[in-house]
């Protein structure tokens, strides 16, 4: 395929098909909770009615965060379609999380001044696993390109199954997800009332709302990814992710950042760590 | 109405303030979010963040100390925004109308846009408030209403 034209059909369902995935997020959890929950397209509501709110703004930098927090955003996505430097994607995707947590230190609010901290701390758990995962494709395939993967014969989950796990771990704390909310919450509010979310407003909010949408699909991409040679048993894969997130999400309490952090940096990164040692010493693909 | 009219009306996050009622009507109001009246259906979330308000609800009747905060929350919301008057005390001081440090209802301090009386009123009575606060809101969203205090008095639920 044209690599432009794949690049604006990216562009035009990745929303949409982010926005759906959220709308059915809310539904789910409202039949969890035994409620009727929200029509499927909510997040398409939330996202137009907040464009449509008076702009008001405490810094002229925070409109530069949010802009900057979706086109990074954006441009992964594009890197992860058009089989790019997987690398270089993951230092563009925390690049636009760092401006994100700019746009939270840029007010004086507690708020929003505690929520970027601990967006921070978020940061510091989930990223070692993103650039673990990457440094496992680059261990049976030689290089760190997205398209490198799609070369290989072979499913991914096979040689990496624990990254299942921790790519749903890493789902659950992008999303804000119970027990890893700690920053701000992805649906209602905490005690940090919506933390790093606490000053942006209206169209600033608007632009977020949507950067997350082509985050999710960004990172369900990722989970795809471990079994390419099929798209429906990937899909599958990625769906069952997300639903795991969404459970843990209802049948968990939040818990401190510092439990987020030892339990990420223990658990997860040992975990990961140990099957990148597993594929090093048993699976390497001679080169 | 447009897009962004429907999406509106879709969507209206809810602030409530409790600005010095019994708890009565406050327990009614979180009532609404539970399994059984469930406000969700409508798109409504409580959101506890003015900036991010579309509704503030009030409660209990205003005083000398919380009409500051109130005037706050109020000038921190995002037009086009609406304000729900919860309960006799939010109407006009309601039993307290008399005490010492009361200053009355809520009318006084910010403009009202829907008033649901009662004490305390039922789930059903504030989700119908609600809901008139967002035809409220589309109304002036849409300039056939000016955002003034004085025309509201046929709005009375």
């Amino acid at each position: 395929m044209n690599p432009i034209a794949l690049g604006a059909l990216t562009l035009v369902i990745a929303p949409i098909l982010g926005g759906l995935l959220m709308g059915l997020d809310r539904r789910i959890t409202a039949r969890l909770q035994n409620r009727l929950g929200p029509p499927i397209l909510q997040p398409f509501y939330d996202v137009g009615k907040l464009m449509g709110k008076q702009p008001v703004a405490c810094n002229s930098f925070q409109g530069v965060a949010a802009s900057l927090y979706l086109m990074t955003s954006v441009l992964a996505l594009l890197m992860f379609v058009l089989g790019q430097d997987l690398l270089v994607l993951l230092f563009v995707l925390a690049l636009g999380a760092v401006m994100l947590i700019l746009g939270g230190f840029s007010v004086k609010s507690p708020y929003s001044q505690l929520g970027s901290q601990r967006e921070v701390l978020q940061m510091l758990a989930y990223e070692p696993l993103l650039v673990l995962m990457v440094v496992g494709v680059y261990l049976q395939t030689g290089s760190f390109s997205a398209n490198s993967v799609l070369a290989l014969d072979r499913p991914l989950l096979l040689t990496m199954p624990i990254f299942l796990v921790t790519q749903t771990l890493v789902i659950g704390i992008k999303l804000h997800k119970s027990p890893f909310d700690v920053s701000a919450s992805h649906h209602a509010h905490q005690e940090l009332v919506r933390g790093i979310y606490t000053e942006f407003s209206g169209l600033q909010l608007a632009l977020i709302e949507l950067a997350h949408f082509y985050e999710l699909v960004l990172l369900l991409g990722f989970v795809w990814f471990l079994w390419h040679t099929n798209w429906l048993v990937g899909a599958a894969l990625a769906l069952a992710a997300y639903f795991s997130t969404i459970l843990m999400d209802n049948v968990t309490a939040r818990m401190t950042w510092r439990w987020l952090v030892s339990f990420m940096w223990t658990w997860g990164i040992g975990l990961a760590v140990a099957n990148l040692a597993a594929i090093y010493f048993m699976l390497r693909v001679p080169r | 109405m447009g897009i962004l009219g429907k999406a509106r009306a879709k969507s209206p996050w809810i602030l409530h303030f409790d600005a010095g009622a019994c708890n009565g009507c406050d327990i009614e109001v979180i009532a609404c979010l539970t399994p059984v009246y469930d406000v969700e259906r409508f798109g409504m979330m409580n959101i506890g963040n003015p900036k991010h308000a579309d509704i503030l609800l009030v409660t209990g009747t205003c005083n000398l100390r919380n009409a500051r905060v109130l005037k706050n929350l109020y000038a921190q919301m995002p037009e086009p925004k609406a304000v729900v008057a919860i309960g006799a005390c939010a109407l006009s001081g309601g039993v307290f109308h008399e005490c010492y440090n009361v200053l009355g209802g809520v009318e006084g301090i910010i403009p009202v846009d829907v008033w649901v009386p009662g004490c305390a009123p039922k789930p059903e009575a504030i989700i119908e408030g609600a809901v008139m606060a967002v035809q409220r809101m589309q109304e002036r969203a849409s300039g056939k209403v000016q955002p003034s205090e004085d025309e509201s008095e046929d709005e009375h639920a």
